[in-house]
């Protein structure tokens, strides 16, 4: 039944293929459908007729890669993203956290940061950030790097106050920034135990004995092999019962970790980890 | 004296040697009164899947599924990341998600730039569906107020599948309709009562 594959699909492997093994980033096992589309992107705005040309690029050009690898990833995130999962987090997570007499929380995927300061507000709200050490991952330098400058655009702030309303925050939300650099910058405090590394969820391996993980909106850009890889390494690196946190339409449900992980809130998309 | 064919003469020859696997049927404005008026009208045996998507607001629940899985024969469902795409099924793409048909016939979701304005997009179900069903699959792009769907129907076109527009002199909004017409020339211009006659006959008997 299969058809044999566009001059398209044949270009787009073989630049996956390059980029691989020059840069040893493994793009193979991202979705096919929303790949295509970034490439297409990318070919836009790199100002390439033909995948060829792109590759031809990437390879031997100072900063291809750096622009190409802004197209690959999507850096679309916002603080307090879908608030029930931080109220759900809030509500039945921290109550089993808390009985530790330190946690390592691991964000994998972390993009831009967003998600990394809200984690860090509300461990502080529950009185667990400064027992702490969360790690904070993602494959883009320059998301990580933004992640770490903590610099967000003022006009973001109605909006992030509103979740941060809605996911059942304790102060005021502006408590947390000042307005500095054209910006909203927050609290330095906040990442005193953050450590940011860049780390690949495809090539690398795990972060040891954390008690939660949360990869939100991580997994949809992978295909099954990959996600099964993904999973057995959030399995691999949480402790006994640790939590883990996914995206709002995310789920282990197709995937051969189906039943190593329980729901503990199945809207929120929260799971534990069940004993093999 | 002049003989204006009906829908069923319409679609007899398109539909020869024609095998339907998937069926993407697209909408805005207007679109849930219209799918009202389609979906019940599958028998429970229809075998090719149906996957549906109308614009809807990203921060709310929607209730689509569950609404028309009440109301139609087949079995209706919000499509989820990673679900293999199955016969006799109907699909409705979630908010706040682009929904994507992936090589090895499941979906998936992603999170990108809205397309028109709209995440999920029409265009982007249609020509992800559209490159791996290729002649397999049908479109149908109904009532709505902006241009998604016109790439779209054009891409199904263009990998030899059928393409089916509601008659925008009748649909709610026309604008969506007109611009999948003016740009895609499709195989049938059909008002919804001709879609509703035609959509239960998509399958090889």
């Amino acid at each position: 039944m299969s058809k044999p594959p566009s001059d398209f699909d044949i270009e787009l492997r073989m630049l996956v293929e390059a980029v691989y093994l020059k840069y040893n980033y493994d793009f193979r096992d991202y979705t096919g459908a929303s790949q295509k589309r970034r490439v297409l992107v990318a070919m836009r705005e790199m100002e390439c007729d033909t995948v060829s040309e792109l590759q031809s690029k990437v390879l031997h050009e100072p900063n291809g890669f750096a622009q190409l690898l802004q197209y690959l990833t999507i850096p679309v995130t916002e603080m307090f993203r879908d608030p029930e999962y931080f109220m759900a987090i809030r509500e039945q997570v921290v109550p089993l956290l808390k009985t530790y007499p330190s946690l390592k929380i691991w964000i994998a995927g972390c993009s831009t940061g967003e998600e990394v300061y809200s984690m860090a507000i509300l461990l502080k709200e529950e009185g667990l950030l400064e027992r702490s050490i969360i790690y904070a991952t993602d494959i883009n330098p320059e998301s990580l790097e933004a992640a770490r400058r903590g610099v967000f655009p003022l006009d973001r702030m109605r909006l992030y106050t509103e979740n941060y309303q809605k996911a059942g925050g304790k102060a005021a939300f502006s408590d947390y920034y000042t307005a500095a650099y054209g910006g909203a910058l927050f609290d330095r405090e906040l990442m005193e135990n953050v450590t940011f590394a860049d780390h690949s969820l495809a090539t690398d391996s795990v972060f040891s004995e954390t008690h939660f993980v949360s990869c939100r909106n991580v997994l949809i850009y992978f295909n099954r092999r990959l996600q099964d890889r993904v999973f057995g390494l959030f399995h691999e690196s949480l402790c006994h019962r640790g939590f883990l946190g996914l995206g709002s339409k995310e789920s282990i449900d197709f995937s051969s970790y189906a039943e190593r992980f329980e729901p503990l809130a199945r809207r929120e998309r929260l799971f534990r980890k069940v004993i093999a | 004296m002049n003989h204006v064919a009906t829908p069923e003469q319409q679609l007899a020859p398109l539909m020869k040697g024609r095998q339907v696997e998937l069926v993407v049927i697209g909408g805005s404005a207007g679109g849930v009164d219209a799918l009202v008026a389609l979906l019940p009208t599958l028998p429970g045996n229809f075998r090719p899947a149906v996957a549906c998507i109308l614009h809807v607001p990203a921060d709310r629940e929607s209730r689509l599924a569950e609404l028309f899985d009440a109301r139609t024969a087949l079995p209706v469902v919000e499509a989820r990341d990673k679900q293999p795409i199955e016969a006799g099924h109907v699909y409705f793409a979630g908010p706040g998600y682009h929904l994507s048909v992936e090589e090895d016939r499941s979906f998936s979701l992603s999170c990108e730039a809205p397309v028109h304005f709209a995440r999920p997009a029409i265009d982007v179900l249609m020509e992800s569906a559209a490159d791996v069903y290729g002649d397999k699959m049908v479109g149908i792009l109904l009532t709505g107020a902006n241009y998604d769907g016109a790439d779209g129907m054009c891409r199904i076109r263009e990998r030899g599948g059928l393409t089916i527009v509601q008659d925008p002199k009748q649909a709610q909004s026309n604008t969506m309709p007109q611009e999948a017409i003016r740009r895609c020339a499709p195989h049938l211009v059909l008002p919804l009562s001709g879609i509703r006659t035609v959509l239960p006959l998509l399958e090889t008997p």
